[in-house]
């Protein structure tokens, strides 16, 4: 029954950290870990855990191989936790950063993606003409009527595969409304012939794409004249006139949506709501940091959900292996342990200093997983589907937060592999310890 | 298997750390089971039906669609027996959230997808209904469809000829895709593709079909035919690309990115740590039992025999874990493919992953007992005996 009740009491103990710990923010850290310093420096159960540790840390040295056990355990968990939401935080900054509160796209209503949304010329007049779009030197609105085809072009290095290439057709004043566009290498497109600009991500990620080589779409030639930056989903697109992309793919006059430049963030809800009143238009109205903010959702949170399950799974087994290699310990160390209490520690040191051994190791554990992640996948460029039925190519983002992240899940896995074994050192009977062999 | 008593009992001679060890394993094995059947989700290639299938689409682009004119000559190609086809209607039901896999096909389509089974009624008042649709047993518990119900549909890409952006259909048809029907199959929507060309308000689309699916005389004409196919258009302004049903789902799945590549990564860390971990537990046991297997070579046990002994050991502990951990797998994969609502169609754990997670047991078993298995072997009986 007591056992029980012990029992009991840890989990609960162990409950209850979680909860604390996951909500903690990195200051309560810090101070957690200055309190701990401070008592081990200024009293006298402080100072005897500190020594009681030392004793412990110095003999992990000869337990090389289970130690290392719990080391490379976390330093696993982290690595793929990290990685993962890595991947999920790249992806959503990528299309975060693509728009902003300063331009509106306007597509049909209910089309959700440009690739699925057709408006007639008249129609895209009528949104550049719309209050609340901000005028050009030459007094004209700033907008883009734009069209995005898909194109099937194989990736590096695999001739015979087919990848999805978003084509956007752009047009007027796209330079200043798009200005995180640069032109790294090479020239602008002209319009009215079949020229392209590549991105820099899809120049890397597809075949055939450097400035001078020429491929068929929709059975044209058509040659690459430059190559843009823009560090952005935008980077994955090539580029060309809208009018010459519209009559290669046979669209006549029509174009995908329109994107215009707001006369200030504020001027959006005027713009939207006199479109919203005509009656000649049937449209959906964003900000274009809405728009592409939302095409991130759905992956972004299915990385997330996969990244933590894969985690917490990884981490029961890591917690275990822990639990493992420290149960071992104290009993390697049982017979020093006794001494220790038979001359006057107390369980207190005994115990914390258990935890603080398995809390270093994992601590270790924790860094090296990040920091591999950090050095390996921190720009790492990949691709998947987007929203255009095409391919966004993204960078990997491993933050300072993501690697905070992992060294908490680090150290919460070191808290609970520690404290049942600790628990144990410290109810060791003396008696039976001591004539232990 | 006469010392199976033994090599039980060395195992559980200390039955916490086996204890602890096993729980990792499970954890490793559940992972490895959660992580193939999300990898055979994605690699959905694995239709055994669709061998003798060909699909036909633009050479230049997916979105581009084909002249329906194509047919009649596709169909004198030597080696096809069935030319249908389909559009991609991109249907969402009242939400957004809610998509709805959902194409417009021709007539004969069901018989060259004869995976999609109908009962004859059903079947004939398919035939006989211009809105009738047809949907798969899993979509239809989905929304909660019965035969009978009108349902309405969004295309995100086709308004209606009256400007209205809702279609209405009537569900004629409920069907249970046959054994060995590609992951998903009960998840679609398949509707006339008369009602669709009459009622589309983009009458440019009249005389165009989105893609082409044939059926073979027989599946080892594939790559003739296909060339013979693509050969009809050459130089036009359409020009197609045909390949296999396979190799077309491969090369969508792929597009979505390498997830075959990141489980193989996510599962090498898994197992190098898990390798790590049991053959510590293991050189741990063999260490405090030294005297033990001084004894057992002492009363006659052979130094192959003891090398037995302990190499099974890990594999038995390897595989007690290890199929634990699978057969929870096996429970979760569907609970968790029903909880996403359908957003996730995990295929239930099959034959391949056991034996592979299986071989895989054995293999890291046999591993981590190396090691330890060669030093009992080696023993020397007066060394250890005294102590030495």
């Amino acid at each position: 029954m007591k056992s029980f009740g012990t029992g009991l009491l840890m989990l609960l103990i162990v409950a209850v950290f979680l909860m604390v710990w996951i909500a903690m923010p990195w200051q309560g850290v810090v101070v957690l870990a200055a309190v701990l310093g401070l008592w081990m420096a200024l009293t006298r159960r402080g100072r005897q855990t500190w020594q009681v540790t030392r004793v412990g840390l110095s003999t992990v040295t000869q337990r090389l191989g289970s130690s290392s056990v719990v080391v490379v355990g976390i330093a696993g968990v982290v690595g793929v936790l990290v990685a993962m939401l890595a991947m999920s935080e790249g992806f959503a900054e990528t299309l975060r950063a693509t728009g902003n509160d300063r331009t509106a796209i306007v597509l049909r209503g209910g089309s959700q993606a440009e690739l699925n949304s057709v408006l007639d010329r008249d129609s895209a007049n009528v949104v550049i003409q719309a209050p609340g779009v901000k005028k050009g030197a030459d007094g004209k609105p700033v907008a883009s009527s734009e069209l995005v085809v898909v194109a099937n072009l194989p990736r590096k290095g695999e001739p015979d595969s087919d990848a999805n290439v978003p084509i956007r057709g752009v047009s007027g004043d796209v330079w200043a409304l798009r200005d995180q566009v640069k032109i790294v290498e090479g020239r602008r497109f002209t319009p009215g012939l079949r020229e392209l600009i590549v991105g820099k991500g899809a120049k890397a990620q597809f075949a055939g794409l450097d400035v001078g080589k020429s491929l068929r779409l929709a059975g044209q030639t058509w040659t690459v004249v430059g190559t843009f930056e823009s560090h952005d989903a935008l980077e994955s697109e090539l580029w060309g006139d809208t009018q010459s992309v519209a009559s290669a793919y046979r669209r006549g006059s029509s174009v995908a949506s329109v994107t215009v430049l707001l006369d200030s963030p504020a001027a959006f809800d005027t713009f939207k709501a006199s479109l919203a009143a005509d009656p000649r238009l049937k449209v959906d109205v964003s900000t274009t940091h809405d728009y592409f903010s939302k095409q991130s959702e759905g992956l972004t949170k299915v990385l997330r959900i996969v990244g933590i399950t894969v985690g917490i799974i990884m981490a029961i087994g890591a917690v275990f292996g822990a639990l493992n290699t420290m149960f071992a310990a104290i009993q390697a160390r049982a017979r020093e342990i006794a001494t220790l209490r038979a001359i006057g520690f107390r369980g207190v040191p005994v115990v914390v200093s258990v935890m603080l051994e398995t809390m270093l190791l994992a601590l270790l554990g924790g860094a090296i997983g990040a920091g591999l992640v950090w050095v390996v996948f921190n720009g790492y460029s990949a691709s998947t589907l987007g929203a255009n039925f095409s391919q966004v190519v993204f960078r990997f983002h491993v933050s300072g937060d993501l690697l905070w992240t992992g060294i908490k899940w680090a150290l919460a896995i070191g808290f609970i592999g520690g404290l049942f074994p600790a628990v144990r050192a410290a109810r060791l009977p003396v008696t039976t310890a001591l004539r232990e062999l | 298997m006469k010392y199976l008593h033994l090599i039980w009992a060395a195992l559980f001679r200390r039955k916490s750390r086996t204890f602890l060890t096993l729980v990792s394993i499970l954890a490793a094995f559940l992972l490895f089971g959660m992580l193939d059947a999300t990898r055979a989700a994605f690699s959905s290639g694995g239709s055994v039906v669709g061998v003798d299938r060909l699909i036909t689409t633009s050479r230049y682009s997916i979105i581009q669609s084909l002249p329906s004119s194509l047919a009649t000559r596709m169909q004198a190609v030597p080696g096809v027996k069935t030319v249908g086809h389909a559009n991609w209607f991109g249907g969402i039901y009242q939400d957004p959230k809610n998509f709805v896999l959902s194409f417009a096909v021709s007539d004969n389509y069901l018989d060259i997808y004869h995976e999609i089974q109908l009962s004859p009624e059903q079947r004939k008042a398919f035939e006989t209904t211009r809105t009738g649709a047809i949907v798969g047993e899993a979509l239809a518990k989905r929304f909660g469809w019965k035969v009978g119900d009108k349902v309405p549909l969004q295309s995100t890409i086709f308004p209606q000829r009256n400007g209205d952006k809702t279609w209405p259909f009537d569900i004629v048809g409920i069907y249970t895709p046959a054994k060995g029907a590609a992951n998903g199959t009960d998840q679609q929507f398949f509707f006339h593709y008369k009602y669709f060309q009459e009622a589309n308000a983009y009458r440019s689309l009249g005389d165009t079909v989105g893609w082409y699916a044939i059926q073979l005389t027989s599946a080892d004409k594939a790559d003739s035919v296909a060339k013979a196919i693509d050969a009809l258009s050459a130089n036009s302004d359409h020009e197609t690309k045909t390949q296999t049903e396979q190799a077309f789902n491969a090369s969508f799945a792929k597009q979505l990115g390498d997830i075959g590549l990141i489980v193989s990564a996510i599962m090498g860390a898994v197992f190098f740590t898990l390798i790590l971990l049991t053959g510590n537990t293991m050189a741990q046991a063999v260490r405090e039992r030294t005297n033990e297997l001084a004894v057992l070579k002492t009363i006659g046990f052979s130094s192959r025999s003891v090398l037995g002994m302990v190499l099974a050991e890990g594999v038995l502990l390897l595989v007690l874990g290890g199929v634990l951990g699978l057969a929870i797998a096996a429970v979760l994969v569907p609970i968790v493919a029903k909880g996403s609502g359908g957003m996730l169609n995990l295929p239930p754990i099959g034959a391949q992953t056991w034996l592979l997670g299986i071989a895989l047991m054995v293999a890291i078993g046999a591993l981590v007992g190396a090691l330890p298995a060669i030093r009992a072997m080696r023993l020397n009986i007066v060394d250890a005996l005294a102590g030495r």
